[in-house]
């Protein structure tokens, strides 16, 4: 039963990213337009990635999603630990909540905020250079389904760490070798064939590669199958954190 | 007879290094106003805790209004409000939106506003309503915690510890108000370090020492049972005493000392003949009953004593 209950907590977790816009919103869209005029710019006449496209219109749907990944995971993991260390966890612990209804509202906003940071960037970026658009269906239905896998990691993350140490290294030794290992910067064939094989067994990989066909129409795998890897993943982080959440894991002493 | 406010079962409780709880039973009936005491780290919160979902009990069962607190969650949280006592605040929000958020979790929208409304102008908040919680004194925090632990007017209220660190006349208000809320019918589970505050406040109190429940009665009886009564003689007694009569006594102050002292006294008492042989006979003696706070310091005390032997 999804109440109203957790409609509240979905609110309150949407208005307090929101509280702090700049933070959460402005500051991670404007570091990502420096990677995109930087590399943009030095690689824009040396490096094709695809023939017909140009690197930044090979780029940017990969700094977008890297945003979009980045800020989901950064909303539910820091605001369950915030709350936690700030012990203010009480008054959600309190509620007639259900584990799914405590899942589906932290989902929900860091899905939001992943919207909102990578749509950002994008648009700023089409005031920038040329943006391709190939499939807006498809760039929404990745976009959700990026937010969602990265949201619910970060849920996990949160109720796992008890300091914000624990938190960065959650985040520099998976998060982000995740990202930088899936293509956001090149192509992976590329790369050695080891490097292929580690490649395949990355979900952003699929969701970075699924992202771009949207933009370009050209990707690495089909991108029917990064849509399987990634409902794949997001059922299975879904099960995860909701055992997690029902067995009270270090919220419920 | 009617459902019990609250039910505990058997309660055990352990940490990975601490016993919090030894199977701890007693309830709460309806209507009550009803005083958790004990020393720090007796256990009180930590099974105030298990009755709003906080933590979980190792084993035993818990029920508020008849709710089972783990498996019908949801009934029991709508019936129970829990002021925790560590004064905790989400620093991004004002005092109405917390009252707000807090109101919404439990499945209450605009309907009501007015309660809120109305529990900022008893708590004195209205002035405060759109303050940031981070800006808030200790004693205003405190407000807006009882506040939002009667959001949903629920009938079973729980007090943890709600006058530490406040001061006079925010006690006397809270206290007020805490009559006030028993008053208007609801059951109100109180603890505190003060024991003047439960002495003039509960109807029965409930002493708990290291997770074990040491005594449960209404005041008059905690006393009357009490096997010991306080004599006061208007002398200091120092020096060399005999061990009985040194370990009997409780204090000293200016020129009176206070002893416990048997309630039944056989005139051939050892600690009558060491009195004595201090020269003091048993007339010089008046006696009185033990007052909660003494009662309350013994109790916890030789508990203390025997885990040691
Ligand atoms: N999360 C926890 N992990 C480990 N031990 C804990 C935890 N919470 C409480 N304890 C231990 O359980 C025991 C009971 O603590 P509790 O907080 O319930 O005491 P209390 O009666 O409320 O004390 P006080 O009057 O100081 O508030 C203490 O020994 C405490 O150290
Ligand atoms: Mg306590």
């Amino acid at each position: 039963m999804i109440g109203f209950g957790c409609w509240t907590l979905f609110k309150k977790e949407v208005w307090r990213f929101l509280k702090v816009f700049v933070q959460t919103v402005l500051a991670p869209a404007v570091s990502t337009l420096l990677y995109l005029l930087v590399f943009g710019v030095v690689f824009e006449e040396a490096v094709v990635v695809y023939e017909g496209h140009s690197y930044s219109s090979f780029l940017i749907p990969g700094l977008v999603m890297m945003t979009l990944a980045q800020n989901a995971f950064a909303n539910s993991s820091s605001s369950i630990l915030q709350s936690k260390m700030n012990g203010n966890i009480v008054f959600m612990l309190l509620a007639p909540l259900s584990s799914l209804e405590v899942y589906i509202a932290f989902l929900g906003a860091a899905i939001l905020r992943g919207l909102i940071t990578g749509g950002s960037v994008l648009l700023i970026a089409s005031l920038l250079v040329d943006v391709e658009i190939y499939s807006v269906g498809l760039i929404l239905l990745f976009a959700l389904l990026a937010s969602g896998v990265l949201g619910a990691l970060g849920i996990i993350a949160g109720i796992w760490s008890e300091k914000y140490d624990h938190l960065s290294a959650f985040q520099n030794f998976i998060i982000l070798p995740l990202t930088f290992l899936s293509g956001v910067f090149f192509s992976i064939q590329g790369l050695s064939p080891f490097w292929q094989q580690v490649s395949a067994w990355n979900p952003v990989f699929y969701l970075i590669d699924g992202f771009r066909y949207g933009f370009l129409g050209v990707s690495d795998v089909p991108y029917l199958q990064s849509v399987w890897v990634a409902l794949l993943f997001l059922v299975m982080l879904t099960g995860i954190s909701v055992a997690i959440l029902r067995s009270g894991y270090k919220l419920r002493g | 007879m009617s459902i019990p406010a609250i039910e505990l079962h058997a309660v055990e409780k352990r940490y990975a290094t601490t016993h919090a709880l030894k199977g701890v039973s007693f309830r709460v009936e309806q209507g009550e106003f009803f005083g958790l005491l004990g020393p720090n780290g007796a256990g009180k919160s930590t099974l105030i805790n298990i009755m709003g979902g906080l933590a979980q009990a190792s084993s035993g069962k818990v029920e508020v209004m008849g709710h089972d607190v783990v498996r019908d969650y949801r009934n029991s949280r709508k019936r129970i409000g829990i002021v925790p006592q560590e004064l905790v605040y989400d620093p991004f929000f004002t005092v109405w939106e917390m009252l707000t958020i807090q109101s919404g979790y439990f499945g209450l929208g605009r309907e009501n506003h007015a309660w809120l409304e109305e529990l900022l102008d008893t708590l004195n908040l209205t002035e405060k309503r759109d303050e940031n919680l981070q800006r808030l004194s200790g004693g205003m925090k405190r407000r807006v915690l009882i506040a939002q632990a009667l959001v949903h007017r629920p009938p079973v209220v729980v007090l943890d510890e709600p006058t530490a660190g406040v001061d006079v006349e925010l006690r006397r208000a809270l206290w007020s108000f805490a009559h006030r809320l028993h008053k208007e019918g609801h059951t109100i589970l109180l603890t505190t370090h003060y024991l003047e505050e439960a002495e003039s406040m509960c109807d029965r109190i409930a002493v708990l020492n290291q997770g074990a429940l040491v005594a449960l009665n209404d005041q008059q009886e905690l006393i009357a049972q009490y096997p010991h009564q306080i004599g006061v003689v208007d002398q200091i007694l120092d020096g060399e005493l005999p061990q009985l009569l040194s370990s009997a006594i409780i204090s000293r102050s200016r020129n009176r000392t206070q002893i416990r002292m048997p309630r039944v006294l056989d005139a051939d008492h050892p600690l009558l003949q060491q009195l004595s042989a201090v020269g003091i006979q048993l007339d010089q003696l008046q006696l009185r009953d033990p007052t909660l706070e003494e009662v309350f310091l013994d109790l916890t005390r030789s508990a203390v004593e025997e885990e040691k032997r």
